[in-house]
């Protein structure tokens, strides 16, 4: 629980006098995110502990080095959450490379992402400056939205100092059905009920079953379920648990891992092994050696893009290649933050 | 056009003319004359020339005749604006979208529109509805803004907190560069790979790029909405009652308060039943299954009474609930009658803090002697105070500015922002200083920088620039509110 702004608004001075580019990390639960990089350490840790809670208000401010976990105890004891359900890779992940990596978990589609819930942030450009943005309210339209930007810049443009989050009360009840049904049928029905004014909260398929999670008030759970007839499922909780951690046993494999975000609808056809479909068939988990441009091609056609999440080569680049308009903004816009390219550069992109 | 190489304001028509419909490259002043302001017509400015250009093509080629000399570039959509975000640039062009008013798709399968920008909000709404879906965010003005200035503006309305902003109810924006070039941002799906450059568009007041299509997320319609109506003889205990709600795990679709002035110019204007001698009345409703719906309902009633509300009233058919909320929604024109003029301000502020900051400000409107009756979104803490003043009485208006800047001001010392839905514009650019030191407005143009180098897309509005800055600053030093 400390303040250790200065020392890291210090170092990265230091680094910039000296040339010398540096890598974040807070709980290292996420190395093998992004691409791989060579830079010196910029430890961030010990940056942590929660500044406000003001559960009437539903806003928490937070530093960026606070492990999730002590978040979510303290939300815990005012019956509050973090409704985007940040998925967490060890018990050190922290809310600020949470924010860094856009993180969220099953309930996405329906509550929201972590770029969704966020309220404002501090950080620290390349130039050593430590600057605010956004606030501690949930609407704020005064200048450019440079909170939300840090969701998946995976630290490029400054290193996050402190997180306002929105945050929102636990549902009174929780429920999960599913049903046994192939891939294409699952991703029908899964369209076909979000579409209906009932508390879905989660919609994922795996290994041959659907599943629908509902959550709110015990009454509209409870009648949502005499309706759509599915079977309860019994232990649903550690599940989504899982699916939210990639602790499935689809997840454990060496074989590259392909994230597609794409069009909830869109055909599945080519890619026969498949192995789970999250977010409402929003988001689908795939696991093979193919070729990053055909997936990129494949992406498109669905209307989304690919990532390779894990495995592969790391030294190339692993997220979807933006065309070169979308490259020159970006590069322009890391400039502006970080004119020297000592903030995580190459973490994202290895253009920039 | 002192420049050789710039052509004159008719050489320019003649340019727009080789590729626009020549009716639609305005340059003559009666036809002119109502782009000179938007909805806060305080800030008036005559354009050089407005074009309205009927393809994407088209708007690229403009983009790219502005950008090669160099020529301002406002966009604008109905013109609902509140801002002064869209009032023209003297030595510039109008880019008006008014022509793209198609809704290119909606697509009941996967929940989704595919709108030009032209669209009227409501429209959204009105052609989902055969499908049992609806657009979320509903500003006031949703008769007739547009969606391309809804995502300029990043537009709220009554039910932000449970629905969202437009930043969280769209997918992609179809958006032209300043250099004519046409990007995608977003996609079909929900999360995008490298920089949430959607998120840095949305609200960005038509300064980074001209949006030309834009795809949103549609939500079914709620099985049931109720609206439960409470009167209360403080300010201080109707804010309690809204903690008591959030407290109780109870997520309104829509929280409202009105004080005792707009009270009483709502109901004389909508004949609503509102309790006139109320100090304080709250409007709560709470939509969902039938079922959720009733039971929220039970506890809504209950925590009023228990908070200490003077009458409650719950809306038992659709009617009802419309004319509950009738008197909300004419609370402007209502105000409008009661005084010749009114100012609209937007602040945001903690919801803890709102007893305090109308204290504050009933003091402030002894001091200019300008009487302000205030709405609230009490849900997301976005307060719209009415300033009443008369345009025709010299210096009033000076007065009201003051008062409205002050205003501002004091949401930012208490934690808020200078604007929850609104927008800078130029309205409220004197006031950025208040809420960010010189680095973070530095930083801000060097974002504008990076997607416009030159400065042409609608300059002068949303961020000072850095001479316009330490004017500013050196008129009024205000470190010691900043961050407050």
């Amino acid at each position: 629980m400390a303040d250790i702004s200065p020392q890291i608004q210090q170092q990265i001075l230091d680094a910039r006098r000296d040339k010398r580019q540096l890598n974040i990390v807070a709980g290292n639960s996420k190395p093998f995110m992004g691409r791989q990089t060579h830079a010196d350490t910029l430890n961030v840790s010990q940056h942590r502990g929660i500044i406000s809670y003001q559960p009437v208000e539903l806003v928490l401010t937070a530093r960026s080095g606070t492990p999730l976990t002590e978040i979510e105890a303290l939300l815990d004891e005012h019956n509050q959450m973090l409704a985007f359900e940040p998925p967490r890779f060890s018990a050190h992940s922290t809310i600020g490379g949470t924010l860094a990596c856009n993180l969220s978990g099953p309930g996405r589609p329906w509550s929201g992402s972590i770029r969704d819930h966020i309220l404002g942030v501090r950080l620290i450009n390349g130039l050593g400056e430590h600057l605010k943005f956004g606030g501690q309210v949930m609407k704020n339209v005064a200048g450019y939205d440079v909170s939300r930007l840090q969701a998946g810049a995976m630290g490029t443009l400054g290193v996050l100092t402190e997180v306002s989050l929105k945050v929102l009360p636990k549902p009174a009840a929780v429920s999960t059905l599913s049903w046994e049904l192939e891939a294409k049928q699952a991703i029908r029905m899964m369209n076909e009920l979000a579409g209906k004014p009932k508390p879905i909260s989660a919609a994922c398929w795996i290994e041959g079953r659907l599943y629908i999670r509902l959550s709110g008030a015990q009454s509209a759970v409870d009648a949502t379920i005499k309706e759509w007839h599915g079977s309860e499922e019994p232990d649903a909780d550690n599940l989504w648990l899982a699916l939210r951690d990639q602790q499935l046993s689809a997840f454990q494999s060496t074989d590259p891992l392909w994230r597609l975000s794409i069009n909830a609808a869109a055909d599945v056809a080519p890619l026969d092994h498949l192995s789970i479909i999250d977010w409402g068939g929003a988001q689908r988990w795939y696991r093979g050696h193919q070729d990053k441009y055909e997936m990129e091609t494949l992406a498109e056609r669905a209307g989304g893009q690919v990532s390779l999440y894990t495995g592969g080569d790391r030294t190339a680049d692993v997220f979807h290649q933006p065309v070169p308009a979308l490259q020159e903004i970006q590069k322009r816009i890391k400039a502006s933050f970080d004119p020297d390219g000592i903030l995580n550069s190459g973490r994202l992109y290895s253009w920039m | 056009m002192s420049n050789h190489n710039q052509p004159d304001k008719a050489e320019l028509c003649s340019l727009f003319r080789r590729f626009i419909a020549p009716e639609f490259v305005i340059s003559d002043a009666e036809t002119l004359k109502p782009y000179e302001c938007d909805g806060l017509s305080m800030y008036c400015e005559m354009p050089l020339i407005v074009v309205l250009p009927e393809t994407v093509d088209q708007v690229q080629e403009v983009l790219r005749i502005c950008h090669r000399y160099q020529i301002p570039v406002v966009a604008r959509g109905a013109g609902t604006g509140l801002c002064a975000g869209a009032m023209p640039n003297a030595t510039g062009v109008v880019l008006s979208l008014a022509k793209f008013n198609h809704i290119l798709e909606i697509n009941s399968q996967t929940r989704t529109a595919r709108l030009q920008p032209g669209v009227r909000n409501l429209a959204i709404s009105e052609a989902a509805a055969e499908y049992g879906l609806y657009y979320g965010p509903d500003p006031s003005s949703q008769i007739a803004c547009t969606i391309g200035g809804n995502v300029a503006e990043n537009s709220g309305g009554v039910h932000c907190l449970k629905y969202g902003l437009t930043v969280h109810n769209i997918l992609s924006v179809e958006m032209i560069t300043v250099e004519g070039d046409k990007i995608l941002l977003g996609s079909d799906g929900l999360d995008s790979c490298g920089l949430d450059l959607m998120a840095l568009i949305t609200g960005s007041e038509g300064l980074l790029g001209v949006i030309t299509e834009i795809q949103v997320k549609l939500l079914p319609i709620p099985e049931k909405a109720q609206v439960v109506m409470a009167a209360f003889d403080t300010v201080q205990q109707a804010g309690d009652a809204v903690g008591g709600i959030i407290s109780n795990g109870i997520i309104p679709a829509g929280l409202e308060m009105m004080d005792t002035h707009a009270i009483q110019a709502a109901e004389d204007f909508a004949r609503a039943g509102y309790p006139k001698g109320a100090q304080a009345l709250l409007l709560c409703e709470l939509d969902g299954t039938t079922e959720e719906v009733q039971e929220y309902i039970e506890q809504v009633e209950k925590l009023f009474l228990t908070y200490g509300a003077t009458s409650i009233r719950t809306s038992q058919t659709e009617a009802e609930r419309a004319l509950l909320w009738k008197g909300r929604k004419s609370a402007f024109p209502a105000v409008g009658r009661i005084s010749p003029d009114y100012y609209c301000m937007d602040g945001t502020i903690p919801r803890s803090q709102l007893a305090h900051v109308l204290t504050e400000m009933q003091t402030m409107s002894e001091h200019y002697q300008l009487r302000v009756a205030n709405v609230f979104h009490a849900g997301d803490g976005n307060l719209h105070p009415l300033i009443l003043f008369d345009a025709n009485v010299p210096g009033e208006f000076e007065k009201t500015e003051e008062f409205g800047g002050k205003i501002l001001e004091l949401c930012v010392a208490v934690g808020g922002c200078i604007t929850g839905e609104h927008g800078v514009g130029i309205e409220k650019i004197r006031q950025m200083p208040v809420q960010f030191n010189q680095q973070e407005l530095q930083q801000f143009n060097a974002i504008k920088e990076a997607f416009d180098p030159k400065g042409t897309l609608n300059p002068g509005k949303g961020i000072p620039t850095l001479r316009r800055c330490q004017e500013y600053r050196s008129i009024e030093p205000s470190e010691e509110v900043n961050h407050g």
